[in-house]
């Protein structure tokens, strides 16, 4: 039967294919009594059997798509598999006891899992995520029931999820899936920001996706308007086909201003700039014509491994960002992690309010050591490009002035090695905290440039967990107390002969870019899929009409308001 | 039975991939191969079993085998141990 999901858009583009729903099976497990424990042992062998070719095939994919430090992952969980401390206590059961081989299982992985959970080391608990993704293929095998394994799909497909987690989109295959929708997530969520950088159209936070939609159900999934349609009529059908043909159009439109520069329609320039997370993502940059690296997250590096990457590590990914990026601008922001991004290998105690907590700034100026190496990567690196550094979540002057001062050591200290340095490296800071906003003039006299990055900003002036679905209602970027934010630090950036970025999703979206433009925002950074929808967005905006816009937006009360505002705007 | 003590070296103790490398060799052989760490003894063939120690840089540890294939074992988890860096 045919039936439409509301959700939010979370990635542009129309998708139309069978679902795959990437969710877990039933696995229920049931005690039962066996008179024939040997047979049973048997049957326990031939899932262990299985779950290791099966795994086999995932940990030989990995290898190929994602490399040898990603299949890691599968050769520890195959050990897990055949660990005699495991499978011995398992056969153990079945005979003394004389029960199924699920019960038998079920009960001995959750006690290794209980104890995993129970040690004092980050690190520890999660190899208990290992021994319940194992077991869990075991007992799959044994109910007779198929676990999802994403990365052997083999046709196109529309993923349809609860969420998707790092690790699951890792595994998708790119040739054929061809969007995707979930349950829960907004803009900002993990699974919209990937959707983006892999150009797939995406609706997220449906609510009833995983309820309403089955495997194989004809799906199309808007992503421009945040609808999905569930077995479509031909009349629909046939009316997407023509949006989609529609949308490929616009976007080879659009694909015409790769190489040109963001003029607009009275000849002011600004620049559009893309964040990334990896050097890889680079083909996207050019691809969607990127004036430069306007937020290089390089926790990146810090993260899905289980120690520190080295001082030489780095450096080659700095510096094949910035040969890469021959010669345009490439702003490093320096590890932030800590809030929702969490490094286990750290060992760091659990907080009640990690947003607010030890993260970014706060934990690079503690551990020394850690930012250092990242501070001496970047230096090394910093001769082959334009490099700027940029220090995430700073809250004081004082916090500037000693990530500035550690930064001078390490450049001196590599200068008497006899290392070069590029002589001028641009230094500036993320603007995502109010307290750094309201005192940006003082900043100013002292930073090279802002960049202000408005989920967190928006999150710390508003008070509201942006992971918390109930106060989602608070997340309002067009609320004049977030304008008069923006406004302030783009004065006063320009007041001291500075420039004002901006890197949160903000950047690029529709509604906002006209306000920004008008307040004077000189680079505009965003997923590298948004640059060239916004430069033709700003090429029809005159920078004069757009600041009276502004000027009239920071008086309004409510974001509401600002939106009809803007919305009532003609473009010229 | 023979036994060898070892001091770890690696920064990151006996974790993930040097626990899965010495399982991996540990298994290749006969022999019933330990692991002794802190007046705690485990199947050297377990990854939990290893893993369940939470072996740090500096630690004292002691490697036993006993079988027919006893020594090789031991001389295999040495050559692996000081190649990878990971203890002396």
């Amino acid at each position: 039967m045919a039936a439409i999901l509301k959700g939010i858009g979370a990635s542009d583009g129309i998708a139309f294919a069978k679902a795959y729903r990437l969710m877990e099976p039933d696995l229920t497990v049931e005690k039962r009594g066996v008179t024939d424990a040997a047979a049973e042992t048997e049957r326990f062998r031939a899932a262990l059997k299985k779950s290791e070719s099966e795994l086999e095939v995932i940990k030989e994919k990995a290898r190929k798509d994602l490399g040898d430090d990603k299949a890691a992952i599968f050769e520890a969980h195959l050990l897990v598999l055949n660990d005699p401390e495991l499978t011995g206590p398992i056969e153990d059961k079945i005979k003394s006891d004389a029960v199924n081989a699920e019960f038998a299982l079920e009960e001995t992985a959750n006690m290794f899992i209980g104890m995993f959970e129970a040690m004092d080391n980050e690190y520890m608990k999660e190899r208990a995520a290992d021994i319940k993704d194992v077991t869990k293929r075991v007992l799959a095998a044994l109910l007779g029931v198929d676990l999802p394994a994403p990365a052997l799909i083999a046709e196109e497909v529309v993923v349809v999820a609860e969420d998707l987690t790092p690790s699951m989109t890792a595994q998708l295959n790119r040739e054929f899936v061809k969007g995707f929708t979930t349950d829960i997530g907004g803009r900002t969520s993990h699974s919209a920001i990937m959707a983006r950088s892999l150009e797939i159209p995406a609706v997220v936070g449906t609510k009833n996706a995983t309820a309403d939609i089955q495997n194989g159900d004809l799906v199309i999934i808007d992503g421009l308007q945040g609808e999905v349609h569930i077995n479509p009529t031909e009349e629909v059908a046939a009316e997407y086909q023509k949006r989609a043909e529609a949308f490929a159009k616009q976007k080879a439109e659009w694909a015409k201003l790769v190489n040109e520069q963001t003029v607009t329609a009275d000849g002011h320039h600004v620049e559009l700039a893309a964040n990334i997370g990896t050097p890889a993502d680079l083909d996207g940059v050019k691809s969607n014509g990127g004036e430069g690296v306007g937020l290089y997250r390089t926790e990146f590096l810090y993260m899905g491994r289980d120690n520190l990457p080295t001082e030489e590590e780095q450096f080659e990914s700095y510096k094949a960002v910035l040969e890469g990026m021959e010669g345009k601008p490439v702003v490093v922001r320096t590890l932030d992690i800590g809030g929702d991004k969490e490094l286990p290998y750290l060992n760091l105690p659990h907080e009640m309010n990690p947003f607010l907590g030890f993260r970014a700034i706060r934990l690079c100026l503690e551990e020394q050591d850690i930012f250092r190496t990242q501070l001496r990567a970047l230096l090394r690196a910093s001769v082959y490009g334009n490099l700027k550094v940029m220090f995430p979540m700073i809250a004081t002057v004082n916090e500037f002035r000693q990530a500035k001062a550690v930064l001078l050591e390490e450049r001196a200290k590599l200068e008497a090695e006899g290392i070069e340095v590029a002589g001028k490296i641009e230094l500036g800071i993320m603007v995502e905290i109010p307290s750094t906003a309201v005192i940006a003039d003082l900043f100013a006299k002292e930073v090279d440039f802002f960049s202000i990055g408005t989920n967190d900003l928006i999150q710390y002036t508003m008070a509201a967990d942006r992971m918390n679905e109930r106060v989602s209602y608070l997340y309002q970027p067009y609320n004049p107390s977030i304008l008069r934010l923006v406004k302030m630090v783009i004065e006063a950036a320009h007041k001291e002969g500075k420039w004002a970025g901006m890197c949160g999703e903000m950047a690029g979206d529709e509604t906002a870019i006209p306000l920004l433009l008008g307040l004077g925002l000189d680079e505009f950074s965003m997923s590298a899929t948004s640059i060239l929808k916004a430069r033709a967005q700003l090429k029809t905006l005159s920078k004069a009409d757009m600041e009276t816009l502004a000027a009239k937006a920071v008086e309004m009360s409510t974001a509401e308001e600002v939106v009809e505002l803007v919305n009532s705007i003609e473009k010229k | 039975m023979s036994k060898k003590t070892f001091t770890v070296t690696a920064d990151t103790g006996i974790h993930a991939r040097p626990a899965t490398l010495l399982v991996q060799t540990a298994s290749k052989y006969s022999s019933d191969v330990n692991l002794e760490f802190n007046g705690k003894k485990v199947n050297l063939k377990s990854i939990m079993g290893v893993m369940s120690l939470g072996i740090g840089k500096g630690a004292d540890i002691a490697i036993s085998a006993e079988g027919n294939d006893e020594t090789e074992a031991l001389d295999a988890i040495e050559t692996l141990l000081k190649s990878e860096g990971l203890a002396n």
